[in-house]
């Protein structure tokens, strides 16, 4: 029970370093720039200021996406040309499949769920009393990781025997209903959706905050005047707020998706992808590092690719319509 | 005005059924918000109490029981934090790992993208425009597509057709979180840039010519001027950073491996609850302590962080 302080010390000389050497790559920026020519000669000072970071984009993204692509023709070992059969392997085989079901679950109904409880939030706590506060609550869980999250929610949907009493919350209100107490992340297909439960969890705040504050950008006189005609809440909603917004809502959706793509922590800790629960990032970590599998998980990787280009594009276009 | 039209027609407007109506729905909608409310605080809440009990309640007995027989103790932190064992938490060496990781990984990231942007954005140059949609394109690389090729430049070095032009960087021990801030500091760079870049070209030029005319260096320009205005946008990009790097499982997996000489908490975590599962007393005081301290930046930042997401999303 003695923790021993002076064994973690070298992690601190390490930090000093690194903050150090932070200190000095930013003072030999820094020094550059001003000791370059000045008169006309923009692309000197541009070289100074950009390199750095083109530089760390290069070795970080752009060749490992290039190796990538490449690994995913290649076998296992990455010794022999295999063309397409990594690609055929995960439009195949039922495990693979399975996972790209899975993903395919999750980019649909989270997007959906988030924005839905996020909108319906936002719309009802907006110009209450209470609104900050009740804000607060809902954007508390964007803080927390997706493992500690995970975490909480394995308590929540926590089994117990029968005869043993509850200590998951879900299994106790079950009991208390007069219901069997059930294994939830065990039983497939309906174990990916109480995964499903903690993201949605996590994100609805993000959608609240973006959704909330994009309402009160609607115009008062546009509000005012649909008063006038007499509009239910349910007319207002649907035919004033909900167009008035629909940028925010594409907003949210699309990062929404982008996020549930490449969503791996929540499985790794919930289920560690058994049960049938595991997505394409999960298992692309499962291949590349625990198999061995580069191939395998390189075609996973170049495949979320895939996936997630369309919808940056269209986020981009999204963005550039809106500064017009 | 929107007030003034409001009072003066609202008496007419509003009929009697009417207002019952709305005061009917007013109160199921106040009733939806407090049950979402109350939905998304319970679990929580649960785990805070929980972490709280002593190890054979929670292993026998539901949190809500709690208010019947309440007995706390600060035990399970105690065992979580500072036990030595490999089977208890050794939460404190992860912690301090994950301050270490942490503080670089977003120091870092800050300092290029800030350079970065002012370049893209103050500096007339040819080909600016594409090397900005270039860097914003790269948002598009899923960070698992950089992973294994990443890593195997910090193993194997650069070689091209056989000639090492990098020597392998074989790190250990403490010095892999070298490993791991570069890699954060990689995956960082085009939401930064982008971001700063956003807030940086809607500076007023005219300030900058001035300074340029009397002579002022760019760096000079860069500390004086943009800094002091883009100060919200950093720290929002800071806070974004910080929650990012500290709450990254996948980065940390595989940069900084398992051990508690370099992995941060959110590894440790998920160590404990694949072979730990129902040690529910390490578990939920580990997780509330992994929880505490990005929740506290979170709360007390949550001002910048909200403005600064704003800017980005539903402006543009």
């Amino acid at each position: 029970m003695d923790f021993d302080f002076a064994a973690e010390l070298p992690k601190l000389v390490q930090l000093l370093i690194g903050v150090a050497a932070f200190l000095v790559v930013v003072a030999v920026i820094l020094l550059l720039v001003d000791r370059a020519p000045m008169r006309r000669r923009a692309w000197i000072h541009a070289t100074i200021l950009l390199l750095p970071a083109l530089l760390f984009l290069a070795i970080g993204l752009v060749v490992p996406a290039v190796r990538t692509t490449l690994l995913s023709f290649l076998s296992g070992d990455g010794k022999e040309w295999v063309g397409l059969d990594n690609y055929a392997w995960m439009f195949t085989q039922p495990e693979a499949v399975t996972v790209l079901r899975n993903t395919l679950v999750w980019v649909l109904l989270v997007p959906i769920l988030v924005t839905s409880v996020g909108l319906v939030y936002a719309v009802l706590v907006d110009r209450t009393r209470f609104e900050s506060l009740a804000k607060s609550l809902v954007f508390l869980p964007m803080a927390i990781s997706f493992v500690g999250a995970g975490i909480i929610w394995r308590f929540v949907y926590a089994y117990r025997s029968e005869e043993q009493d509850q200590i998951g919350l879900l299994n106790q209100i079950t009991v208390a209903f007069g219901g069997e107490p059930q294994q939830w992340l065990q039983e497939a297909p309906l174990n990916t959706l109480f995964l499903i439960v903690v993201m949605v969890w996590i994100q609805a705040g993000f959608a609240t905050v973006v959704l909330s504050a994009a309402i009160k950008g609607i115009p008062a006189e546009i509000v005012e005047a649909a008063r006038l005609d007499g509009a239910s809440p349910l007319q207002m909603f649907f035919q004033v707020t909900l167009p008035s917004i629909r940028s925010a809502v594409i907003v949210v959706l699309v990062t929404q998706s982008i996020g549930t793509l490449k969503l791996f922590d929540i499985v790794r800790t919930m289920t560690g992808g058994q049960f049938d629960t595991s997505v394409i990032a999960n298992e692309m970590y499962n291949q590349a590092f625990r198999y061995g599998e580069t191939g395998k998980g390189a075609a996973l990787a170049v495949f979320l690719f895939v996936l997630v280009t369309p919808i940056v594009i269209y986020q981009i276009r999204q963005r550039r319509e809106a500064v017009r | 005005m929107a007030t003034l039209t409001q009072t003066v027609v609202r008496p007419e407007a509003t009929t009697a059924p009417q207002r019952v109506r709305r005061r009917l729905s007013g109160r199921v909608a106040s009733a939806v918000a407090i049950v979402i409310a109350v939905l998304w605080t319970t679990p929580t809440f649960g785990l805070l109490l929980s972490s709280l009990r002593p190890e054979d309640q929670i292993k026998s007995s539901g949190w809500w029981t709690f208010f019947s027989s309440p007995q706390l103790t600060l035990e399970n932190y105690q065992e979580v934090l500072f036990g030595t064992s490999s089977s208890s938490g050794q939460m404190m060496s992860f912690l301090i790992n994950s301050i270490v990781i942490t503080i670089p990984s977003v120091l870092f990231p800050l300092a290029l993208a800030t350079f970065a942007a002012y370049a893209l954005a103050w500096l007339p140059f040819r080909g600016r425009e594409w090397i900005y949609i270039g860097i914003f394109a790269l948002q598009i690389v899923p960070l698992q597509m950089a992973l294994v090729p990443l890593l195997s430049f910090f193993s194997e070095g650069v070689s091209v057709f056989g000639l090492q032009l990098m020597p392998a960087w074989d790190l250990e021990g403490p010095a892999r979180f070298v490993q791991v801030w570069f890699a954060h500091t990689c995956f960082a760079l085009p939401l930064g840039v982008f971001l700063l870049h956003n807030f940086m070209s809607e500076l007023p030029g005219e300030l900058m010519e001035a300074a340029r005319v009397d002579g002022a260096s760019h760096g000079k320009v860069l500390r004086t001027i943009v800094l002091p205005l883009v100060g919200p946008a950093l720290a929002t990009f800071a806070i974004f950073q910080f929650l990012w790097v500290w709450n990254d499982l996948l980065v940390a997996l595989i940069f900084a491996g398992g051990t508690p000489e370099s992995a941060p908490m959110t590894v440790r975590l998920a160590q404990m609850a694949g072979t730990k599962g129902n040690e529910w007393q390490r578990l939920t005081s580990g997780a509330f302590v992994s929880l505490v301290i990005p929740l506290l930046v979170f709360l007390s930042m949550q001002r910048y962080f909200v403005r600064g997401l704003l800017a980005g999303s539903v402006k543009g």
